[in-house]
């Protein structure tokens, strides 16, 4: 097996391209067959919020994704793969999060960025408190079980 | 050799401050027990660590256990459970 493809991870406070972060990976590349884009968004709760504000833990951030990141590129045949993560003010509307996975064939290409995404959300240290739409701070957002539970599930590698 | 903690989100702000060098007594090997002693500091960490549980740690920007050892850790990073992506 070729050697592991190096992930490319930013954590930075300004948004960024979806397109342009697809055609970083796949420009002058002929073998790639399969991209698969996940992007987070942040919702405005049927009116309720105007902002979401992510603190995050610098340095730890950046090597938690690389780590978890890193566990993909091994994992799973990959040609690129690149996380992107905002932190600070994000306001309805707008990019929180990218995961770009790149393979020869699109089931590698999809179960690695749903790993990624699973794994980002209950071990990247980052905190998302909310601003509501009367310019009041809200509350802490609440971990889910659920975000847990799915990434519990990648637990036992294929053919474990 | 002090030790650096470091808080996020609501234990930051139910301690009062991002970060403070501490001296740990003699005693403290584990996380846990670092956890049950910052507790008795005062009124602000009683609220914080009220649930030591859910409480997360990580030691030298690495994710660890409650049972961990915590010798030779230079920072240590008190927070919730995480909520990014």
């Amino acid at each position: 097996m070729p050697a592991a493809v190096v992930p490319v991870v930013r954590i930075q406070a300004g948004d960024f391209d979806v397109a342009a972060e697809i055609a970083g990976l796949t420009r002058g590349r002929v073998d790639i067959g399969a991209v698969v884009t996940f992007s987070g968004l942040c919702r405005d709760e049927a009116g309720r919020l105007s902002a979401l504000e992510l603190e995050h833990y610098p340095g730890m951030a950046e090597a938690e994704i690389a780590r978890i990141a890193g566990e993909a590129a091994e994992r799973w045949p990959l040609q690129g793969l690149t996380v992107i993560h905002r932190h600070g003010k994000v306001r309805p509307g707008e990019n929180i999060v990218l995961v770009v996975a790149a393979s020869a064939h699109r089931q590698a290409a999809f179960e690695a960025a749903n790993f990624l995404m699973d794994y980002l959300k209950s071990r990247a240290p980052f905190w998302k408190k909310e601003h509501h739409g009367d310019g009041s701070e809200g509350g802490w957002v609440d971990a889910k079980e659920s975000d847990d539970k799915a990434a519990s599930r990648w637990k036992a590698k294929p053919g474990e | 050799m002090p030790t650096r903690l470091i808080y996020f989100a609501w234990v930051r702000e139910r301690i009062g401050k991002p970060q403070e060098d501490v001296e740990l007594p003699d005693g403290i090997e584990t996380v846990a027990d670092l956890l049950r002693w910052l507790k008795s500091r005062g009124e602000e960490y009683e609220h914080a660590l009220q649930y030591p549980d859910v409480i997360r740690v990580a030691i030298n920007q690495e994710h660890v256990e409650h049972r961990e050892k915590i010798s030779g850790a230079r920072e240590i990073a008190l927070f919730p459970p995480m909520t990014g992506g």
